[in-house]
């Protein structure tokens, strides 16, 4: 399988949910800064894409089966502290993702070495959202460990081993899962204790399956484009 | 979320945002934002004022902590100043290349 594409849909999808905030934020300034972080990743995404083909053929002209995203990232925004969980699973890992490849001498070298200092914003915003809510209200606190616990079981997936890539993506778990703890220890939130994959769903969104709600993402995100073909601004 | 919830600011403190455009200058007002606390503050002010790499520096400042004066007290505060020309530096040439003078 191709490691461009499976980094770039990852991105891809989480634009997409993240923009789905735009005029929806609990207030205005954090729709500006989800909203800016989906275009890092958006950016991203075109990068990574463009190095397997056309860009606007992959993102709007493939089915849901032929998108090698983690499911993580196709997950629904739920609530405020749903999405914020998310982005700490997701920004930890993309950070120490891109930490390695820009090391490397990999064709993805150069993009990861701008990318990792975007994804260091990300990152650094859903961490201090997560010491805020953690921390925060009874209210707030509860939500937050509700959401860090649904999202746990997609978070395996992200250490699966991907062919073609020049990290071994197996070896960051350790370090994720470490920087996680501190995160959510100062944030006085446990770290959630069940699987972090489930038989159904282990590797699978690299595999092409998808769960339920990404259809529904996939249907507008692509709609104009098939609608009007090769419209443009 | 529905539109009721949506309040301005959720509720939040005001914070008077300072950029610096780049060294030598300074900091001049951008504009103000809510946040929950400074460090927030200056995180929202990156992303709405200097996403366009318009910054080196940003400060932020409760708007609560600005004393300002009042429209009222215009005539006494800044009127005396307009009939005084020898207060200006008018009768000087700007050397050529000097800039934010």
């Amino acid at each position: 399988m191709n490691a461009a594409l499976a980094l770039g849909d990852d991105a891809l999808v989480l634009a997409q949910r993240l923009g789905e905030w735009a005029g929806n934020a609990p207030v205005l300034e954090e729709d500006v800064a989800l909203t800016n972080i989906a275009l890092d990743l958006l950016g991203q995404a075109r990068t990574l894409l463009s190095l397997t083909g056309d860009e606007d053929e992959l993102a709007f002209r493939r089915e849901a089966h032929e998108f090698r995203n983690v499911q993580l990232v196709e997950q629904p925004n739920g609530d405020f502290a749903d999405t914020i969980a998310r982005q700490l699973y997701f920004s930890v890992y993309q950070e120490l993702l891109y930490g390695a490849l820009a090391e490397g001498g990999s064709e993805l070298a150069p993009l990861a070495g701008k990318a990792v200092k975007e994804v260091a914003y990300h990152r650094d915003h859903a961490e201090q959202w997560t010491l805020r809510l953690g921390d925060g209200t009874e209210e707030s606190h509860r939500r937050m460990q509700r959401a860090l616990g649904t999202l746990w079981r997609f978070t395996g997936e992200l250490f699966e081993p991907l062919e073609g890539l020049a990290v071994e993506l197996p070896a960051l778990h350790a370090p994720w899962r470490e920087r996680i703890a501190g995160v959510l220890g100062r944030a006085t939130l446990e770290i959630p204790e069940g699987a972090d994959r489930t038989a159904w769903s282990a590797g699978a969104g690299r595999q092409g399956v998808h769960t339920e709600p990404f259809g529904r993402m996939l249907a507008e995100m692509q709609y104009l484009h098939r609608a009007h073909p090769g419209a443009s601004w | 979320m529905s539109e009721g919830q949506r309040q301005e600011g959720g509720g939040w403190p005001l914070w008077e945002v300072f950029v610096r455009s780049r060294r030598g200058l300074s900091h001049t007002h951008a504009g103000s934002l809510h946040a929950p606390d400074a460090e927030m503050a200056l995180r929202n002010a990156r992303d709405l004022y200097t996403r366009r790499a318009e910054g080196v520096s940003i400060w932020v400042v409760p708007s609560a902590a600005v004393t300002a004066s009042s429209p009222d007290e215009k005539d006494p505060f800044f009127e005396p100043a307009a009939d005084k020309a020898y207060r200006h530096p008018t009768f000087y040439a700007i050397p050529e290349g000097v800039k934010h003078l």
